[in-house]
């Protein structure tokens, strides 16, 4: 079961993690720059990220009205002057709930995608430097994970402890474990084999050593891309658990959960049942873009076929 | 061959017992009092208890894993807490629905992706390719269950030609069935269409230029047949691969697209399960569906090998 795998809503066209053996760095610091100003995808991607991001950072200091204030008297308001998108069932500011839902969004996908990347690359890098029963043992309970998409382990976990925030974000980043894990065992290996990597354990250096001063700055811009790619993911996740009800429960606002109260008022409200959607569509497609450009720029023979 | 195949299913069963072993544990082990969970904690004592008995709860964790797994080996997956039934009657029930909405949406997925693929991949880098490719990327950004949503405002609020949810049954008739299913399975295969259609065109584009395309083409194939008879053929290894690992997303994705769509699937049943605290019906339907993904991935692998030659037992 090398190569791609099946995950939710993974970008099957990526090259496979084993095939991705990372350039040497030290392209001149100006000509990426330049580079990078002239990546069409890149650029896309890294100003609908930044718009986002700039959202949820917003959101901490200011948001047109009170995200959780309650106002029945001007429910289902139609877009004017003082609710730029109008209010929902509650009468709260459809604008300013976008706001907080991105900053739900954006914490939910850091943290899971924190947790999957930190173990993921750690028992990645052990079961590269180690080989033997231990990369064996650790590929194989990788193996286990993967019969569980994050819909699934959401669900169990909800089941047990309760549908939430933290249940979401445990679950997303259970998920994201085997992927990091497969990547990094596999572009590490790769480092392994390499001449100056055989010349550093000739000179008397650890496994360990190796591993940090040459193994993981090596892979790192490939880790960098999947994190990007994966961030994208828990967020799809994210607004999937929580249009579930599984996740973020209200009051706090998310996309998801905005979703689902405006589904039952597609009669009356349709436009409830846009702006949330595109907001996560936004987000998604700016971290997929974002992605694809950065793979593009730290090395271009990665670059997919388009 | 026959090693490789021998190796994957040990490695199959051992995936499917440590699947079962983490389910159980998490679903039946974790919360401590499942009868507490059943009938709220301010249940008496007395009640507690004989429900303690009842469910089997007061029997070590090693006799009920293995209770649980015998009964499944048999097809007895127990009785549901809050249904009253047989389990495994209340999932075939709901399969009825869940099969036929998978199967539809990959058909779907299936002829979208391939035509899309290679109609980019034959019109590389011109207007049309770019313009596919671009709505590719919407469709992989776009949730299903939104997507789900934009088309039940298009097709059932604003033209009201198909309802906004809802499962009559198969006794109705086919054509009301598949009706019923038709945007479901719509929402489901727009985002895996576009994941595959991408896929096909990286597929085929590696494909046209090999060697034998032309030799073909100089022998007098014209462009379509090369391009379907003999392109498409060689391409589909990569694609099949990733078809197979899309049809147990499907089966994910029902779950969520069953919710929006109010159809009484296993999802659905899974949801419902969740809010009246039917552990039991719960454990045997993430088995269900985390067993399909298992095997369906098993079966991709074995056709992997079945169809590439150049797959040794030995590379693998």
């Amino acid at each position: 079961m090398n190569g791609v795998q099946p995950t939710a809503a993974m970008p099957f066209d990526a090259p496979p993690p084993e095939a991705a053996v990372p350039s040497k760095p030290g392209r001149s610091g100006r000509g990426v720059l330049q580079r990078a100003l002239r990546h069409r995808s890149f650029m896309i991607g890294g100003v609908l990220t930044l718009l986002v991001i700039s959202a949820a950072l917003l959101s901490t200091i200011w948001t047109p009205w009170p995200a959780y204030e309650i106002d029945l008297a001007h429910k289902l308001n139609p877009p004017s002057a003082m609710h730029w998108l109008g209010t929902d069932v509650l009468g709260r500011d459809i604008v300013s709930l976008l706001l907080v839902g991105a900053r739900t969004s954006i914490l939910v996908g850091v943290i899971a995608v924190g947790i999957g990347l930190l173990a993921g690359a750690s028992l990645g890098l052990i079961a590269a430097a180690r080989k033997g029963w231990i990369e064996e043992l650790i590929m194989r309970l990788g193996d286990f994970t993967f019969a569980f998409p994050a819909l699934l382990s959401a669900i169990m976990l909800a089941a047990v402890a309760g549908a939430g925030m933290v249940t979401s974000i445990a679950a997303i980043g259970i998920f994201q474990i085997p992927i990091f894990l497969r990547i990094t065992r596999g572009s590490a290996n790769a480092i392994w084999a390499r001449e100056f990597v055989l010349a550093a354990r000739v000179a008397g250096k650890g496994k360990f050593r190796i591993t940090i001063e040459h193994v993981l700055p090596n892979i790192l811009s490939i880790l960098i891309v999947q994190a990007t790619i994966q961030f994208a993911l828990a967020i799809l996740a994210e607004a999937a658990l929580s249009y579930l009800g599984l996740g973020t429960q209200p009051p706090q606002p998310s996309w998801g959960r905005m979703l689902n109260d405006a589904q039952s008022l597609l009669f009356q409200s349709p436009l409830l049942a846009v702006y949330p959607g595109l907001a996560i569509a936004t987000a998604v497609l700016g971290l997929n873009l974002l992605g694809d450009g950065l793979r593009d720029l730290f090395d271009p023979r990665l670059s997919r076929e388009r | 061959m026959t090693v490789f195949i021998l190796r994957r299913f040990v490695t199959l069963i051992a995936t499917l017992a440590g699947a079962s072993l983490i389910i159980f544990l998490v679903l039946d082990a974790l919360p401590g009092n499942a009868a507490e969970m059943l009938m709220g904690a301010d249940s008496s004592p007395e009640a507690l208890h004989a429900m303690t008995i009842k469910l089997g709860l007061d029997q070590p964790l090693i006799v009920r894993y293995l209770r649980w797994i015998g009964g499944l080996l048999i097809g007895d997956m127990g009785t549901s807490y809050s249904y009253g039934t047989p389990v495994a009657e209340l999932i075939a029930e709901r399969l009825v629905l869940t099969i036929p909405l998978a199967v539809m949406a990959m058909l779907l997925t299936v002829v979208l992706a391939l035509s899309a693929g290679v109609y980019t991949a034959a019109n590389h880098n011109k207007m049309g390719d770019v313009g596919v490719m671009a709505l590719t990327q919407f469709g992989i950004a776009i949730p299903n269950f939104w997507f789900a949503i934009l088309l039940i405002l298009l097709f059932s609020v604003k033209l009201q030609w198909l309802s906004a949810g809802g499962f009559a049954g198969w006794d109705e008739g086919i054509v009301s069935g598949v009706r019923s299913l038709l945007l479901p399975a719509i929402s489901l295969a727009a985002v895996q269409a576009a994941i595959l259609a991408r896929v096909t065109r990286s597929a085929v584009l590696e494909v046209l230029r090999d060697d034998f395309v032309r030799t073909a083409r100089a022998k007098g194939l014209t462009r379509r047949q090369v391009l379907w008879g003999h392109v498409l053929r060689n391409a589909m290894i990569p694609v099949m691969t990733v078809m197979g690992m899309q049809f147990a997303n499907l089966l994910a994705g029902t779950i969520v697209i069953e919710n929006v769509f109010y159809l009484p699937g296993l999802g659905r049943l899974i949801f419902q399960s969740i809010a009246n605290r039917d552990l039991i019906v719960v454990r045997n339907c993430v088995m269900l569906l985390a067993a399909m993904v298992v095997i369906v991935n098993f079966v991709v692998d074995v056709l992997y090998a079945a169809i590439d030659p150049r797959i040794k037992a030995s590379e693998l």
